[in-house]
């Protein structure tokens, strides 16, 4: 963790609360994320870990609560306000454009970005065309540091599901986020997979600056790569601070050997 | 020659950014183009114009635009027909009620005008969606249907919606010919397909294609899907609306609204089907394949009827051509719902492995 100072709050959230139905998914949530620092959630299935992503990027509307970002109040965050905002976010279950190629999933990560109108794009002259390949440039770099040069013109559809993910990353990336939000990036992947996703985590949050908020069920990884953990169980808190302090919480210990069995 | 991309590897991202990025593709490409403007029409007499080739340059226009919002944009039309109906009655009513107005610019604004019906009727479109929206955009052929039948302003007082347009003519250039139609509406189509191509392979394309595959991705990634539907509607239903006027103007010259009724609403859908959703060139294939597919059968199925010494009636043909495409949409949506274009693309890349398998 050499070369990133972790900085001020830059995302808060306070007293979020969300329910389906009668089923409470988040009760009464507060916690916060610094500038620059790796921030994981962790806690057992169906704890509430990916509502509260879906809170934070505008998918889901909590019935109470509020979301500061970097000092501005927003009671009601939807997904647009959040991509403009400058947050991004991966998918548990991958969330590909499934009848496009790598490149058009990252390009489309860029949309935000591109200003030229529809007139201009559909006679591909001046800005539309310089806009294009300025961000191709972009798009190309973010490719080449996540190294699936080999697969750019492939359909997602066809690639196996570690490069998939990687391919959501890139997406993610493409938007140039401040904060990016992962969910369970390394699920279902192999050893070797795992560690490429890490060293690509720690790698975009050392390089950028990038917060990130990361899901994660395998511990090993959170509590290396994590600079503080939120532990979440049956929609409620039950843990919150480093890695060390949330390894000692006895509610934590109870709560996954209670999940355990 | 073989069809080859070794060594001619990209140097830039831009030669890589072209519409055909292979050269062996682009060179057929202008070649067909070519061929289309120049020799095609030395070469084909006057029925051929009038019963294959305009129907077909104007309707690979209208299946172009319903491959936007379907193909590309994961979105449903039954209300196709009706939208040509509407540029063409636009189209019409700028023409006699504007004075001086040029045929072309009546032709555009016929499609502009479509292209607001479109916006309005794709509203639906941001609060239901499959079957619902079907049924939202057959409200708009049957509204339109009774509109153009009973309100005598969209038809300047004509009875049973009837109206004529004399020949039209854009800069100079008298439209008269059968060979005068067919060269104007391939110039149409071919401007129109590279609108169309730049459009889908540029942002605004990968903003549909990006709410087709995956919508709550999508909307995260800060793309409104208020935008990029109601755009898929407003540009789907300009091609549409365009092609209309070109069907009243050029290929008919006069025309009620049966010409736009509910079955052209399932031609056009189904060109998009069998053609290949999502392919620009798959709009052309649906075209070609609908358009010839009736006047083949017509030729072929009474000589076949002939060996077994059968009678084959008109009737008879027809319904031998609806059983061909209910089993030819079924194949498709089963089998291959990209059509005949990724059929074709799938023989090209064998193509450019030949004589090795893999
Ligand atoms: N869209 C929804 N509609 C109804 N209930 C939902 C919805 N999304 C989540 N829930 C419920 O909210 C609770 C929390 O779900 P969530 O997906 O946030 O858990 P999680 O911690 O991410 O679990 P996992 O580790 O399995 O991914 C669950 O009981 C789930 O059934
Ligand atoms: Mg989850």
């Amino acid at each position: 963790m050499t070369g990133r100072k972790i900085g001020e709050v830059i995302l808060d959230l306070k007293n979020i609360s969300l329910s389906f139905g009668g089923v409470k998914a988040l009760q009464d949530i507060s916690f916060n994320v610094l500038e620059h620092e790796i921030r994981a959630i962790i806690g057992p299935n169906g704890a509430g870990k990916s509502s509260m992503l879906n809170v934070i990027n505008g998918v889901y509307r909590p019935q109470e609560g509020e979301i500061i970002l970097r000092g501005e109040h927003f009671a009601n965050m939807n997904s647009y306000r959040a991509a403009k905002a400058g947050l991004a976010r991966t998918f548990q279950n991958i969330a590909l454009f499934k009848g496009m190629s790598v490149l058009d999933n990252i390009m489309t990560g860029r949309n935000l970005k591109m200003k030229a109108n529809m007139l201009l794009q559909a006679l591909w002259v001046g800005p539309a065309q310089r806009e294009e390949l300025e961000h191709r440039l972009k798009v190309e770099e973010i490719i080449d540091f996540l190294e699936i040069q080999h697969i750019r013109k492939t359909p997602v559809g066809r690639l196996p599901y570690g490069l998939q993910k990687r391919v959501d990353l890139a997406r993610a990336l493409a938007m140039e986020p401040q904060i990016l939000l992962l969910d369970e990036p390394m699920a279902g992947m192999n050893v070797e997979e795992k560690q490429d996703m890490c060293r690509f985590i720690l790698d975009v949050n050392d390089q950028f600056g990038t917060t990130v908020v990361l899901i994660e069920h395998d511990m090993g990884v959170v509590m290396d790569i994590s600079d503080r953990v939120v532990v979440l169980d049956y929609g409620k808190k039950i843990g919150d601070g480093t890695p060390d302090e949330v390894r000692a919480n006895p509610d934590v210990i109870s709560a996954y050997l209670g999940a355990s069995h | 020659m073989f069809y080859r991309e070794n060594g001619q590897f990209k140097t830039s991202y831009k030669s890589d950014q072209q519409i055909f990025p292979i050269p062996q593709d682009r060179w057929a490409i202008v070649a067909i183009v070519a061929l289309a403007f120049f020799a095609v029409p030395m070469m084909v007499d006057e029925y051929l114009f009038r019963a294959i080739l305009i129907p077909f340059l104007i309707l690979s226009l209208a299946a172009l635009g319903v491959n936007i919002l379907v193909g590309y944009c994961g979105q449903i039309t039954l209300g196709a027909g009706a939208f040509m109906a509407v540029g063409a009655y636009a189209a019409y009513n700028f023409l006699i009620r504007v004075s001086g107005m040029p045929a072309l610019g009546a032709i555009l604004l016929g499609g502009l005008t479509a292209a607001a019906v479109g916006i309005v009727f794709g509203i639906p479109s941001l609060r239901v969606r499959g079957l619902y929206l079907a049924v939202a955009t057959l409200a708009a052929q049957f509204f339109w249907d009774w509109a153009f039948l009973r309100v005598k302003w969209f038809t300047n007082d004509a009875s049973s919606g009837s109206v004529s347009v004399a020949d039209i003519s854009v800069f100079g250039w008298t439209i008269d010919s059968p060979s005068d139609k067919y060269l104007f509406c391939l110039g149409i189509l071919v401007i129109f397909s590279l609108m169309a191509k730049n459009m889908v392979r540029g942002s605004i394309g990968r903003q549909w294609m990006a709410i087709r595959d995956m919508d709550v991705a999508a909307t995260v990634i800060g793309i409104r899907p208020m935008y990029a539907k109601l755009t898929a509607f407003a540009v789907s239903s300009f091609y549409v609306g365009v092609a209309g006027a070109l069907w009243g103007f050029v290929h008919l010259g006069s025309w009620e609204p049966a010409a736009f009724s509910i079955d052209r609403s399932f031609q056009l859908l189904f060109m998009v089907i069998i053609g290949g959703m999502g392919a620009i060139a798959g709009s052309f294939f649906g075209a070609a394949f609908i358009v010839i597919l009736p006047i083949f059968l017509n030729q072929l199925l009474p000589v076949i009827g002939g060996w077994f010494g059968l009678e084959v009636s008109i009737a008879l043909v027809s319904h031998v051509e609806i059983m061909i495409f209910g089993a030819l949409i079924a194949f498709f949506l089963i089998v291959e719902p990209h059509g005949i274009a990724r059929l074709w693309s799938t023989g090209r890349e064998k193509l450019r492995l030949w004589p090795f398998p893999h």
